[in-house]
């Protein structure tokens, strides 16, 4: 095997200086019957050649982009990757490391986390974010057991444009504990319903997405006073399509106490959904409470500056029980890759970007809606909206498959409140020849 | 020691992202718009992000150089107890970036994704053989969170019982995460000391097993790099108590095609595709943490769950016991498909790779035998622990060696940790390292302890030959500076 280096010579020059005869030997503290008798049941090893043809055949079975013309968000992205960021990142020294726990030969890992830090807190306007988080449910996740830690309540309210499968992570995350999970409903425009919540004492935390799960761009400022009418429960909002704050206004600056979500968007493969980027931010008053590492800014003993780990008192390896998590690592690969993918675009850039997949979108939900799809909600979206096909279409939609367009996905078995609607999504990275040729099926439906 | 590894070359400096840049300057290819701008709402738009504009060359420049002040596996040894810092093999990166893995959706239909569906049907068969354990889910993102999904499960089972246990018996070598992972699930910890072997004993699990108490939490091979000998009859403790066995399967690397964890009486155990499975710690994450259980667990496992309806690979949502979901998605997907292609290529070379980890460790302990002090002299499993006992006289401490480790080429061993041995330092070699670097590892750690006894200024001083020298860590936990 190429990976190992032992020779026979060096096994056997290496078992006589630990006094063993043969390698079963050094397994001599495991009780008889703890063995494995066996040999493991596994295919025999594939050579690098046919590692090859066996994966280009798995990867063959999957449908892609561009021969597939895929019109799919609801929280992974298919955006433009500069191979920039890709080959970056294959820097050994980035990915074959490991936690940067020794400052002085890891300051290219450190470094990169302040920037992330810093560039996140500035696309979000608030003034702390944490080195990242596993992906976007399970940073929601955290920032509202964060709320239920501070406030020392039991309830959170979650509005139900919420990403669903988000939903479902912050049930199983917040049932084990014994925390209630109230959903909030939603109005006819498409966006979330807070005039029902009388028991704003109760909650540690409200929890809006936007854009949301619709696509729509949530009022976070009516909605953060509404929930500020209470000073110390906490306005939690969350994202899964980052970009969009190339051009909307930050949640910081609308009064979220806490913005997290999914930053896959930012140059992260879509990879079948992970692994992905948990975002997570917030006020100052909150550091201490947080989950996730934090890399701070300091000097070494020449004076210079530098980057460490820090605030590690919050952390499972001193505090244990008491940790503000159990999360032990981030996702640092990936949040160097957003470092990197926002380095590239820059400030001018992601604004263009941002704007174009805005324009990009209202083009197809214009051209959808002249043909008569009906576009249900009223509220401005970013780059996904909602449409509803009429009733009895969904085998005219699932036979686009064949023609290789996937266009949107079925929003009935998320909220099955709403049959016959789908969420599409449009990227700077579907061509308008593309939308053309959508919009052409379907205006040739009937009963549309 | 004829020439150390370490030396010092020319390294550059170089700024924060936001103190260079011009703005107009951009690194990215924007696409020419071919739709008409439609300009949104005024109320809604904001200023956009203050972000750096910075050209192509700019940015490949900034993190080349970022790159060059950090050591990896691939700059060399690596030996960071506990976290299997193993060669991460190039080919996996080539799998995992084929357009096919790489840009699929994962709410494509599952007709269209049945590639990557057989990868995952597959995977979760071969670590099943691997632990000897029968159902497996690959949806935790990293080991910790294998640790929560697995305490979920512990809890899902004793509830579908019609009993409600509060505590988790949690020995005093484990990691931090365990008595966190089983607080998050809302279990109390009851920590349980190791004998004077290192190792846990079956009295003093008896001692605190009670009808309370869920189960336990066992890492084995624990964190002292030894078997827990005494596993079976601890099992039959905690199951005769009605609890379950959780085993965290960081230490996995010691024991592959060698010990079935299913024979030992494990219930929940956790992999960590990061350590074990030779995935990449890309500095620290993502990781992946696949959960292995036994038969009668399976139902309480995440969903969706991919299963094989003749043909065709399907991913069923209907377990009604189960916990729920962990992950918005499947997990850390990019990461399953390094490790799916390590197992392939390796099949039962995997125990190969075991049996020289573990040989590589004994080779370590026995050589530096002597030259630290060994606080459990016993043959170990895939890493060893000392401690700086010897070196206490000097004023020498393991913090120093450590630091001093750097200037010779090395990165350091894990420190302080297990708790129970005071100055710990931990040593994982894994089946990476050809014994020419143990040699010249063992070389290095023999000069260094020759220097603690008559040069310690130049322990104290270390490290020199980094471009950074010891950071004031205490400035920065006392005036948080998080962003710029």
């Amino acid at each position: 095997m190429r990976y190992f280096p032992h020779t026979e010579e060096d096994i056997r020059e290496m078992l006589q200086e630990i006094g063993l005869n043969s390698l079963d030997d050094l397994f001599a503290a495991i009780p008889k019957d703890c063995r494995l008798e066996r040999e493991l049941d596994l295919p025999s090893p594939l050579t690098e050649w046919e590692l090859n043809a066996h994966m280009d055949a798995l990867a063959e079975d999957m449908a892609v982009s561009p021969a597939y013309k895929v019109f799919l968000g609801a929280g992974s992205y298919n955006h433009f990757i500069p191979e920039v960021a890709r080959q970056l990142l294959l820097r050994g020294e980035f990915y074959t490391a490991y936690t940067p726990y020794q400052p002085e030969i890891s300051q290219g890992t450190l470094q990169a986390i302040y920037e992330y830090q810093t560039l996140t807190s500035r696309l979000l306007g608030m003034d702390v974010a944490n080195a990242s988080m596993y992906d976007g449910a399970s940073a929601l996740a955290e920032a509202l057991l964060m709320a239920i830690r501070v406030t020392k309540r039991k309830r959170v309210a979650v509005s139900r444009l919420v990403h669903p499968l988000y939903r479902r992570v912050v049930q199983t995350y917040l049932t084990a504990p014994g925390y209630e999970v109230v959903e909030l409903p939603f109005l006819e425009n498409g966006t979330t319903d807070l005039s029902g919540i009388d028991d704003l004492e109760e909650c540690a935390a409200v929890a809006i997405q936007s854009p949301n799960f619709f696509g729509c761009i949530e009022d976070l400022e009516h909605q953060g006073r509404v929930v500020h009418s209470d000073p110390n429960t906490l306005f939690v909002t969350v994202f899964t399509e980052p970009l969009a704050y190339g051009l909307l206004k930050s949640p910081g600056a609308l009064g979220a106490d806490v913005a997290c979500g999914e930053g896959q968007s930012l140059g992260i493969p879509q990879s079948f959904g992970g692994p992905g980027l948990g975002m997570f931010a917030a006020r100052q008053k909150f550091v201490r409470s947080m989950p996730g590492r934090l890399v701070g800014r300091t000097t070494d003993r020449n004076g210079k500056r530098g980057f460490v780990l820090t605030l590690a008192t919050r952390e499972q390896h001193i505090r244990r029980e008491r940790a503000t998590s159990n999360i032990c690592s981030n996702h640092g690969l990936c949040a160097l890759a957003a470092t990197m993918y926002m380095a590239c675009v820059g400030g001018t850039g992601i604004r263009d970007l941002a704007q174009l997949n805005h324009d990009k979108a209202e083009y197809l939900k214009n051209g959808l809606r002249n043909v008569g799809a009906t576009v249900p909600f009223a509220t401005p979206t970013f780059n996904e909206f909602v449409v509803r096909f009429g009733a009895g279409l969904e085998k005219a939609h699932a036979g686009l498959l064949e023609k290789k367009i996937v266009a949107g996905l079925p929003v009935f078995p998320f909220l099955p409140e709403l049959p016959d609607h789908y969420l599409l999504c449009v990227t700077e990275t579907n061509t308008r020849q593309d939308m053309d040729a959508l919009i052409k099926e379907v205006g040739s439906w009937k009963n549309l | 020691m004829e020439e150390s590894l370490g030396a010092t070359g020319l390294v550059l400096n170089e700024p924060l992202l936001w103190e260079q840049g011009r703005k107009g300057r951009s690194g990215f290819s924007l696409p020419v718009p071919d739709v008409d701008s439609s300009p949104l709402d005024e109320k809604l738009a904001g200023e956009g992000p203050d972000f750096p504009d910075l050209s192509e060359v700019d940015v490949v420049r900034h993190f080349t150089r970022l790159s060059q002040w950090n050591f990896g596996v691939d700059s060399g040894m690596y030996p960071l107890g506990s976290c299997t810092m193993k060669y991460n093999p190039k080919t996996n990166e080539r799998q995992a970036s084929l357009r096919g893995l790489s840009a699929a959706h994962p709410l494509l239909p599952v007709d269209l994704s049945q590639g990557v569906l057989r990868m995952m049907f597959d995977l979760e068969r071969y670590l099943a053989e691997i632990t000897g354990l029968s159902a497996v889910t690959l949806q935790p993102a990293a080991g910790a969170h294998g640790e929560l999904t697995g305490m979920m499960i512990v809890r899902a089972f004793h509830k579908n019982a019609g009993s409600a246990r509060s505590k988790i018996l949690i020995p005093d070598t484990a990691h931090g995460t365990n008595p966190a992972s089983a607080a998050l699930c809302g279990f109390t910890p009851v920590p349980v000391k190791s004998d004077e072997q290192g190792v846990l004993s079956p009295e003093n699990v008896a001692a605190v097993m009670d009808e309370a108490t869920a189960g336990i939490m066992v890492t084995n091979p624990n964190t002292l790099g030894l078997f827990e000998e005494h596993i079976r009859e601890i099992a039959h403790i905690v199951h005769a108590g009605g609890g379950l066995v959780y085993v965290d399967g960081a230490n996995m690397n010691a024991v592959m095609g060698v010990a079935s964890m299913g024979d030992m009486g494990v219930d929940v155990m956790h992999l960590n595709l990061h350590k074990t499975f030779s995935t990449p710690h890309g500095g620290g994450g993502p990781g992946a943490g696949p959960v292995c259980v036994r038969q009668d667990l399976e139902p309480f496992l995440p969903v969706p769950r991919v299963v094989k309806e003749g043909k065709k690979f399907i991913l069923s949502q209907d377990f009604p016991k189960s916990i729920g979901k962990l992950h918005a998605f499947y997990g850390n997907i990019g990461v399953i498909v390094r490790a799916y292609s390590y197992i392939l290529s390796m099949g039962n070379e995997l125990k190969k790779a075991s049996q020289l980890a573990v040989l590589n460790a004994n080779y370590v302990r026995k050589r530096l035998a002597g030259v630290f002090h060994l606080p459990y002299d016993r043959p170990c499993m895939h890493e060893c622990v000392f401690s700086d006992k010897i070196q206490e006289q000097y004023k020498v401490t393991t913090l120093d060696m450590a630091k001093r480790l750097m200037d010779y080429g090395f990165h350091p061993p894990t420190i302080y940790f297990p708790l129970v041995v005071h100055g710990a330092i931990m040593i994982e070699p894994t089946e990476s390292e050809s014994k020419e670097t143990l040699d010249l590892f063992v070389e290095a750690c023999k000069a260094i302890a020759e220097e603690a006894k008559g040069d310690p200024s130049l322990l104290f001083e270390a490290p020199t030959r980094p471009k950074a020298r010891r950071m004031n860590e205490t400035e920065a936990a006392r005036r948080p500076c998080l962003a710029g």
